[in-house]
């Protein structure tokens, strides 16, 4: 079959989403950002929401989401968003409002806006990259690396004593009262993506509902970061990633 | 007939904040302006105008609450002292950079670092020189009475929002802390949806039906596009320093020597110029309103009248500077300050212009 005949109306049998538009991404093969990219903007279309969604973009890699999801978007200072989306939400009450953010951004220097703002019981969801680096910045150590793992500023590996263990941000946050929904997913595997693409739903639902906070944390792959092809990357993270980030849902109330 | 009320500077801007139509405020309690938040709070104005007023963590958060605010085209505004505002500097220089309009309202305390509580203006440098990183300005306005602190505040957000630019009103912990009568503005309502979408169309409400995505951001990696972005915005620079220079001035017309000082400075000063009068000397004031921008050109203009000027600061000499770059050499151009809380008296203003500038 020609390409013409395959993208013929009665031969289409999967399209991706009219919001992700053809500028081209400039993540690294293997990245998650670009499935959970696509996720959202399928969550946003499939809900109707395209004209009723805010959203907030981070610094680090999901930094340019705004130039490959057409909504409105606001792009935050480091670390800034949730308390961005607190205002946007709190000015706009009937508008589904969501920050994209990194280990880095969310667990380390904007610690305090995350926390606050799922105390606070924001009616926004969070949608949380984790892959255990700071991969804009190419390649530091995360709140999140993994003890022992390797990176430009822990090169004999995180040594717990001296950095601290792995930030475990969604089950602190879980904790609060003002959170609704905290559940953890990735998107290496079809299954994984399905189930992502749930919660992401599932949390944007919360956010129309005025719920409380939803936070969907992604474990996430970044070969280049991490240093590995894109599949041993995918099977690093089963090996080392899900057993201290274990998958599924944390709260859901 | 208007109505006189009695009341501090802090709770005039608070009043005159609902009475603007403010869509969000965002703060964090700091000595001397937390009668700000706490009026507000007090006010209730969500159950009349629909105004969310919030206390953040931090200065951190505030500031960018009003980003996000601000991004949607709604009135935001956030105030502090000090300390807080050094916190606010990140996301001041993020508002310059995404052109957004807010307010920010600055109740100086002496510094550096923790500091004092009481007045001070060495926070001058800090506002009108950038404070944050890169090329922007902040329009700065400086009230000296509690009038103007309720009149301004309408005053920066109709600057702020005609040329999509953060705006400060720089004032100090004795123009925020006293008592003095003051009609406050007018009702106005609450923008609606609808005149947002006509006055601030560039706001994030959702993108428009069969419209473009509205992006707010200040990041651009092409140096070449970053550059063009720095050209507009010294543009609209240019343009707010052509058309919105604010002075006042007293007792100019037959001055021999010329105060400069903003704010309660300027009060002090008025009385400084009552005593040297009675001594014969002539002395006048020209009171900036805008700090930046500067009345540059009639401070150019009163150098070639005047003998001497003397700028009056709560501070370690910084408005100095701006005087003499104005002055460019022709006159002599001296400063009298006192610093860390510490307030002049109109006595030793007096001597300070004997000693410094008459000589
Ligand atoms: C105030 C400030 N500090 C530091 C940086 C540099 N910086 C940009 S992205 C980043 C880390 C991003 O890591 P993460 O949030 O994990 O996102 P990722 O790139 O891994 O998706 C850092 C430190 C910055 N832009 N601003
Ligand atoms: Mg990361």
């Amino acid at each position: 079959m020609k390409s013409e005949e395959i993208i013929k109306p009665e031969n289409m049998v999967y399209q991706p989403t009219h919001l992700l538009n053809e500028t081209q991404m400039h993540y690294c093969p293997g990245c998650s950002h670009g499935v959970v990219h696509k996720l959202i903007g399928e969550v946003i279309e499939e809900m109707g929401l395209e004209n009723d969604t805010i959203g907030i973009a981070p610094v680090g890699c999901g930094v340019f989401i705004y130039r490959y999801l057409d909504i409105d978007w606001q792009e935050a200072a480091h670390g800034r968003a949730p308390a961005l989306a607190t205002a946007v939400k709190r000015l706009n009450p009937k508008k589904m409002v969501f920050t994209y953010q990194g280990d880095g951004d969310l667990a380390a220097i904007g610690t305090a806006e995350t926390i606050h703002a799922c105390n606070r019981g924001e009616n926004i969801a969070i949608v949380f990259i984790n892959n255990a680096i700071y991969g804009m910045t190419g390649g530091q150590m995360a709140p999140t690396t993994l003890p022992g793992m390797k990176s430009a500023t822990c090169p004999d590996g995180r040594d717990v004593e001296v950095t601290g263990a792995p930030l475990k941000i969604s089950d602190m946050v879980a904790l609060l009262d003002g959170t609704c929904y905290v559940t953890r997913q990735s998107v290496h595997t079809t299954p994984g993506v399905k189930r992502a693409k749930k919660a992401i739903r599932k949390a944007f639902e919360n956010s129309m509902a005025n719920k409380g906070t939803s936070l969907v944390e992604i474990v996430s792959t970044c070969s280049s970061g991490w240093k590995m092809t894109p599949d041993q990357a995918n099977k690093w993270m089963e090996e080392n990633m899900f057993p201290y980030f274990p998958l599924g849902d944390i709260k859901d109330r | 007939m208007e109505e006189v009320k009695l009341m501090k500077g802090n709770e005039a801007i608070a009043h005159a904040a609902i009475r603007n139509g403010v869509d969000g405020y965002f703060g964090y309690p700091i000595t001397p302006q937390s009668e700000i938040l706490e009026t507000l709070m007090d006010e209730r104005p969500w159950n009349t105008t629909g105004m969310v007023v919030l206390q953040a963590e931090s200065e951190v958060a505030a500031i960018n609450m009003v980003y996000g605010g601000a991004g949607c085209g709604k009135k935001a505004m956030t105030s502090s002292s000090s300390p807080g505002i050094s916190l606010k500097l990140e996301g001041i220089s993020y508002l310059a950079g995404a052109e957004l309009p807010c307010l920010i309202v600055n109740v100086m305390r002496g510094g550096p670092g923790l500091g004092t509580i009481q007045p001070s203006q060495a926070d001058y440098f800090q506002t009108v020189k950038g404070g944050g990183h890169g090329d922007y300005r902040l329009i700065t306005l400086a009230p000296s009475s509690v009038q103007e602190m309720a009149d301004f505040v309408g005053l920066a957000f109709d600057l702020a929002f005609k040329y999509r630019n953060p705006a400060m009103i720089l004032t100090d912990g004795i123009i925020g802390q006293m008592m003095e009568k003051v009609v406050l503005p007018p009702m106005k309502p609450r923008w609606t949806d609808e005149e947002i979408a006509e006055i601030a169309p560039w706001g994030t409400m959702g993108k428009p039906k069969g419209g473009q995505p509205r992006i707010i951001t200040s990041l651009e990696l092409d140096p070449a596009v970053m550059e063009q972005n720095n050209f507009r915005f010294q543009a609209k620079y240019k343009q707010i320093e052509e058309n919105e220079v604010r002075y006042e001035e007293m007792n100019t017309e037959d001055a021999d020597y010329l105060f400069v000082a903003f704010g309660s400075s300027a009060r002090i000063c008025q009385k400084a110029i009552e005593l040297a009068r009675e001594e014969g000397i002539k002395v006048g004031i020209l009171r900036p309103i805008t700090l930046w921008p500067f009345p540059t050109k009639r401070l150019a203009e009163l150098a070639n009248q005047v003998k001497g000027m003397l700028t009056v600061e709560m501070n370690a000499g910084q408005m100095v500077e701006d005087v003499r770059l104005a002055v460019n050499g022709k006159i002599p151009v001296e400063h009298y300050g006192r610093m860390g809380g510490m307030i002049p008296s109109p006595d030793e203003v007096v001597i300070a212009l004997k000693e410094k500038v008459i000589k």
